[in-house]
Parts: structure tokens; sequence; C-alpha cells
């Protein structure tokens, strides 16, 4: 059963994924990577990590896509772009899509990584765990995460506003 | 359940370990990085960007059940975090350069070639 839901969530996933590179419009592509935003959630609780799971759609399914959404309406961009490709950046590209998935393709060759069975509780699961890890081991990154939201929230107003402020300069 | 032994025979289909998550992370990853060479349009290839850094989350968390601590769980949560700011900040920079020069192509965003 969980094998079966792994193939069918990793399959929406990965052709969610490429639906959102092959997209001539970037509103599509929004809307397909909302798709393997909910896949990866669901992959996620397969992998018992719950709590990972619910901040994955309520951060990237609900606030950064709806961000994404936002900036490309607001900006209009018509069509998408045209299929140009430089045929050596394809030609790179692919070989180094190929050399990535030959290395973790050898994987499966390798007998000493495949790992028993984890344990049978999740540690995931557990959200006070969560909770006391960060609020012991890991304090220090959580205070300075609070930080970096801070500085970004900060950069993200100066980075809208200073254009009006340069505009309205010459004009004075 | 108990697995056919002709299926067991492949690797691919034997029962779910943390190969096949590495495997779907590394397929995610490549997709992205498609993306993110091949497009030309700034916010399309941010979005692959973000299917990269999806990738190497799925992978953190694969591997933070199959180690079972809770360590991966607790870095894929500040990767989430900083990923929120790091979305914001760059969209900004996104408005703030159509805003200069009207375009979100790449291929016209020249302005420091040669």
């Amino acid at each position: 059963m969980t094998d079966a839901l792994f193939y069918l969530f990793s399959t929406l996933t990965l052709a969610a994924a490429v639906l959102v590179v092959v997209n001539r419009n970037a509103v599509n592509s929004a809307v397909f990577m909302i798709l393997s935003f909910l896949g990866m959630a669901s992959l996620f609780v397969l992998l018992e990590a719950y709590f990972l799971a619910v901040i994955q759609v309520l951060v990237y399914a609900g606030a950064v896509i709806v961000l994404f959404l936002f900036i490309i309406m607001l900006l209009d961009v018509r069509g998408g772009d045209r299929a140009r490709f430089r045929p050596l950046t394809a030609i790179a590209s692919f070989a180094a899509g190929a050399l990535l998935l030959t290395g973790v393709g050898l994987l499966f060759r390798e007998p000493s990584l495949q790992l028993a069975p984890p344990p049978s509780p999740g540690v995931g699961a557990s959200l006070r765990d969560f909770g006391a890890l960060l609020f012991t081991r890991y304090l220090l990154p959580m205070q300075v995460t609070g930080f970096l939201l801070l500085i970004a929230m900060i950069g993200v107003i100066v980075l809208s506003k200073r254009f009006e402020a340069a505009r309205r300069d010459p004009a004075a | 359940m108990p697995a056919l032994p002709c299926l067991s025979a492949l690797p691919f289909l034997a029962a779910i370990g943390l190969n096949h998550y590495i495997a779907v992370a590394a397929m995610l990853f490549a997709i992205g990085f498609f993306g993110v060479l091949l497009r030309q349009n700034t916010l399309v290839i941010y979005m692959s960007l973000e299917l990269m850094l999806n990738a190497a989350t799925l992978a953190a968390v694969a591997f933070s059940r199959y180690n079972g601590t809770m360590d991966g769980n607790v870095f894929v949560f500040f990767i989430i975090t900083v990923a929120a700011a790091e979305v914001a900040v760059g969209l900004a920079i996104v408005v703030a350069l159509f805003r200069k020069r009207h375009t979100v192509q790449v291929e016209e965003l020249d302005a420091l070639k040669n």
C-alpha cells in the first residue's frame, strides 16, 4: 500500500515539475508548481514528517505560490518566452543532468545503502520533540532565522521603496 | 504485503527504501536544473530554483527518517523559512528590475555584458 502511494505521489511530483519547466505560460507553471508541492507534502507524510508536510502546504503552496502568482499578474508578462534554446546550453545541461542521474542510479547497485527499515514510530511524528529541539539544541539557529526574516522584510521594503525615491529626486 | 518474486529481481521495484526517495529527489533536482538553464523567463527560472531547493529538502527528510533522528527535519524547517524569505526578496528584485528595464527575459537583461 505504502509502495503504491510512494509511486503515485512521486510520479505526481515529478510530472508536475516537468510541466512547470515545459509550460509556456508562467501562470500555468505556478499552478503546476502547487501540484508539485502537494505531491512533495504527500511524500513527507509517507516519511512520517507530518509537521513538515503541513508547513510545506502552508508556506510553499500557500504563501510562496500566491506571491509568485501575484507578481506574475502584476508584471503581466505575455506569452512566456520564445523557444530559443542555445544549443550549447541545452547540450551542457542535458549532459550535467545525465551525470547526476547516473550517479544516483549507481546508488541502486550499492548494497551498503540498502538500509534497514527505519524505526517504527517516525521521528517526525512528534511535534513535542520538534519544539524541544528547536528551543534547546537549535536555539541559536532559531534566533538567527528570526533575525533573517526581519532583515528580509526590511530588505523587501527598501527594494520596493527605493525606486520611488530615485524617481522623485530628479523631478524635485 | 509480500513482494512478488519476479519483481524483487529488479532493484527498482524492491521495497521502498531510502534509495527511492533519493532517486526522486535527484530527478526533481535535475528537472529544476533544466528549468534554470533552459528557460528565459526570470520568474520561471526562479520557480525552477524553488524546485531544486525542494529536491534537497526531500533528500534531507528522507535521510532524517532513515537515520532515526530529528535533526534533518529541523534543518528542513529552517530551509523552508529561509526559502520563504529568499522568495520575498527575490521577487522584490524582479519587480524592481521590471520597473527599470520593462522585461523579465534574461536574454534582454545584459547590462553587465562586455
